[in-house]
């Protein structure tokens, strides 16, 4: 019994330690909160699974009808359903990844206030989830696809393919950021929870989702949403999938940049948080 | 087991928890930030109010206060005290919920906190579903749980309900299930805190033997936080006592016991509870009681065909309506053992004050010390018992020294109640009967 498993607990702070070793050693577990995600969403709803389609789908459409239809917006000629499916898929996939993990403290009290396991588990669940659902979506714009690419409408990158799990680990690992160091905070100052819905929703108008980049020109408006890190990562995703779409590589690098920062300060935060917020929240 | 030999599977040094009292930071990011960058700058927090003692803004208050402790492995060690004094506190620390605020801690081997029974278990979830769920978030890889998975529904006594969801499940199976999952880790520590309060009791007597055996058989080192000294004496083979955030005593779990029922005891004839708080539970305290008194003695020891008279005062601070007293009496270690009802004693209105003497019979107990708890209470419109006034912490003795009978029973086999001995009425000699021809 000389091999036992020590665990030391000490009142020090450190301000990095990034145990990924014991998160690794609980993915049965992500797995788990993954798997539930899915099947509780759609217990005891008649569509089931099939929601997972029809939600995009619906929005999509709605995106369609109202930016596209009415408001008329210019998609460089890009069908307007194809290009919507697509703005739909890659923004929920982000903004999913900000929402859930903005309450990964105040929704899991109850879990972490009796038990420890690796706290950041749950956000990077909640990433993987984010990362199915969009898998699936990509199903259906790929059926999409085949019908416009039939017809010659769209002339997708295909050889840039293989690089969508990079846009999606760039958008991610954002997403956790972000959504980590506002969870973090939420739980001394709670109205952060309630202004991220909100303000995740504004930064969409900010980002080319509703419209392309290539609308706005050259000016100080674009400047801006150059250096909003979302939108490069949705443009070369835009690019790889409908063939158009504006990447400017200072401005790739910068959104790297900032991801990066992003995360480290939110997984510093989160680990500081994690140990004591049971006592604030 | 010699004292060298022993592997030390817990230690802790030094450690304290600080909690604030009342209101928790100063409520705005902007005040938090603006005292963040007065202190990086070594300047006056802004936000300190003016002639204010910087020690008393945000009072705090110690849970635990300098616990210096070492469990060796295979140790069953009992943790009791009185609400507040910080078992629970400490069963966190142990389990890595939240951090110490001073001090260290080491453990050895993986621990299975039950803090609670079923944690991230699912309503919506079938039983299997959520035994991988709590598994894994107890520790276990899907593999292990696997391995164990027909143990655990043998165990938990649900399997006919093991793919149904488990919000269609009774609290019973619900607990049993859960208790299941956490009793069969495979970590060299267990912590737990009163899990076993709920479960039928045969139920409870499987945990205890469990635990037992995971203790004795299997060298594993059991923690447990109980009111209930009854599975402490059956589980545990070292006790600490815990007061105030401190450990009074650490040792024989029979002296921890009495320790602990001692230091709740006082041997005064008079309880003055007019300072004292009601407690939260008492929704609608229309009388607030403000003395109890033994009358006519300068101890709280009786002899045990000596009655008790007691005085008591209160006062009206709503209109009451036939109110009663029930008299609980409790033995020190917090099993009730009887009580006195006192019906319909008046009626009245507010800010009135009343003055009371009971005698009390208490021929019936055994020779022991024990605890009372005063409840006044009415009955609604619909016929309920509402309590409406309470008090607790009077104590007395009974010692029946002239009673060479007593003097040998034996509370913890017997009870503290003693039956009038029974009545022989007829006594005879049956030799005739003895051979009656088998059929």
């Amino acid at each position: 019994m000389s091999q036992l498993h020590h665990t030391h607990i000490t009142s020090k702070k450190k301000w990095f330690e990034l145990n990924l070793k014991e998160v690794w050693e609980y993915r049965d577990l992500i797995i788990l909160f993954t798997k539930r995600t899915f099947a509780l969403t759609y217990k005891q709803t008649i569509l089931g699974p099939m929601w997972i389609f029809l939600n995009p789908f619906i929005t999509g459409m709605m995106y369609a009808f109202v930016f596209g239809g009415i408001a008329g917006i210019n998609t460089s000629g890009i069908p307007n359903i194809l290009f919507y499916l697509c703005s739909t898929a890659i923004w929920t996939f982000f903004s999913s990844c900000v929402n859930k993990n903005a309450h990964t403290f105040t929704a899991n009290a109850g879990m972490f206030g009796k038990v420890y396991f690796p706290r950041l588990t749950v956000p990077v669940s909640n990433v993987i989830s984010a990362m199915i659902q969009f898998a699936v979506q990509m199903l259906l714009i790929i059926g999409f696809l085949i019908y416009y690419v039939a017809i010659g409408a769209v002339h997708p990158n295909w050889s840039m393919w293989p690089l969508i799990p990079v846009v999606l680990l760039h958008l991610g690992i954002m997403g956790l950021g972000f959504g980590i160091i506002v969870s973090s905070l939420t739980t001394k100052y709670r109205d952060l929870g309630i202004l991220v819905t909100f303000g995740v929703q504004l930064w969409m108008y900010i980002t080319p989702i509703v419209y392309p980049l290539s609308l706005l020109g050259e000016g100080p408006a674009r400047l801006l949403l150059m250096i909003n890190p979302v939108t490069m990562p949705v443009e070369l995703f835009r690019l790889i999938v409908l063939g158009q779409g504006l990447i400017l590589i200072p401005f790739m690098v910068l959104s790297w940049i900032i991801t990066l920062a992003v995360a480290v300060f939110g997984i510093m935060l989160f680990n500081r948080v994690e140990k004591t917020f049971m006592d604030t929240v | 087991m010699s004292e060298n030999s022993r592997q030390i599977s817990i230690q802790l040094s030094g450690v304290k928890k600080m909690y604030k009292l009342g209101q928790i930071s100063g409520g705005t990011l902007q005040g938090d930030l603006q005292s963040w960058w007065a202190r990086v700058r070594g300047k006056e927090d802004p936000n300190i109010k003016i002639g204010h003692n910087q020690r008393l803004v945000g009072q705090t208050f110690m849970a635990l206060n300098g616990i210096d402790l070492t469990v060796y492995q295979g140790e069953a060690l009992g943790i009791i005290g009185a609400n507040g004094a910080g078992k629970s506190t400490m069963l966190k620390l142990l389990s890595k919920v939240t951090a110490p605020t001073e001090g260290e801690i080491d453990i050895y081997g993986r621990i299975a906190s039950m803090l609670e029974v079923g944690t991230g278990f699912n309503g919506e979830m079938t039983g299997r579903e959520n035994v991988y769920m709590n598994g894994a978030i107890l520790g276990m890889t899907k593999a292990e749980i696997d391995a164990k998975m027909e143990d655990i529904i043998e165990f938990s006594e649900v399997r006919e309900f093991i793919d149904t969801p488990v919000k269609r499940y009774s609290s019973g199976m619900y607990v049993k299930l859960a208790f299941s999952v956490a009793a069969h880790l495979d970590s060299e520590i267990m912590i737990m805190d009163e899990v076993l309060a709920v479960g039928d009791m045969a139920f409870q007597k499987k945990c205890l033997s469990k635990m037992r055996e995971a203790a004795n058989k299997e060298g594993r080192t059991v923690l447990y936080v109980s009111h209930n000294m009854n599975t402490i004496r059956q589980l545990c083979d070292r006790c600490i006592v815990l007061d105030q955030g401190k450990i009074v005593f650490d040792g024989d779990v029979e002296e921890a016991i009495d320790v602990y029922a001692n230091s709740k005891n006082n041997d005064s004839v008079y309880v003055d509870y007019s300072q004292k708080k009601e407690p939260s539970w008492l929704h609608d305290p229309k009388i607030k009681l403000l003395s109890v008194e033994f009358i006519g003695k300068d101890s709280n020891v009786f002899d045990s065909n000596e009655p008790l008279i007691m005085k008591f005062k209160w006062l009206t601070k709503k209109p009451v309506n036939d109110v009663c007293l029930r008299i609980e009496v409790l033995s020190m270690d917090e099993s009730p053992v009887g009580a006195y009802l006192v019906f319909d004693i008046f009626t009245s209105q507010s800010d009135k004050k009343y003055e009371m003497t009971l005698e009390l019979n208490t021929q019936f107990l055994a020779r022991s010390k024990y605890q009372m708890k005063f409840v006044f209470f009415e009955k609604d419109e619909y016929g309920n018992n509402v309590n409406i006034g309470f008090g607790r912490d009077m104590f007395f003795e009974i010692s029946s020294l002239n009673d060479e009978k007593q003097l040998v029973w034996d509370t913890r086999q017997w009870g503290y109640t003693v039956q009038p001995n029974p009545k022989i009425v007829s006594f005879q000699s049956n030799e005739n009967t003895g051979c009656i021809n088998p059929i």
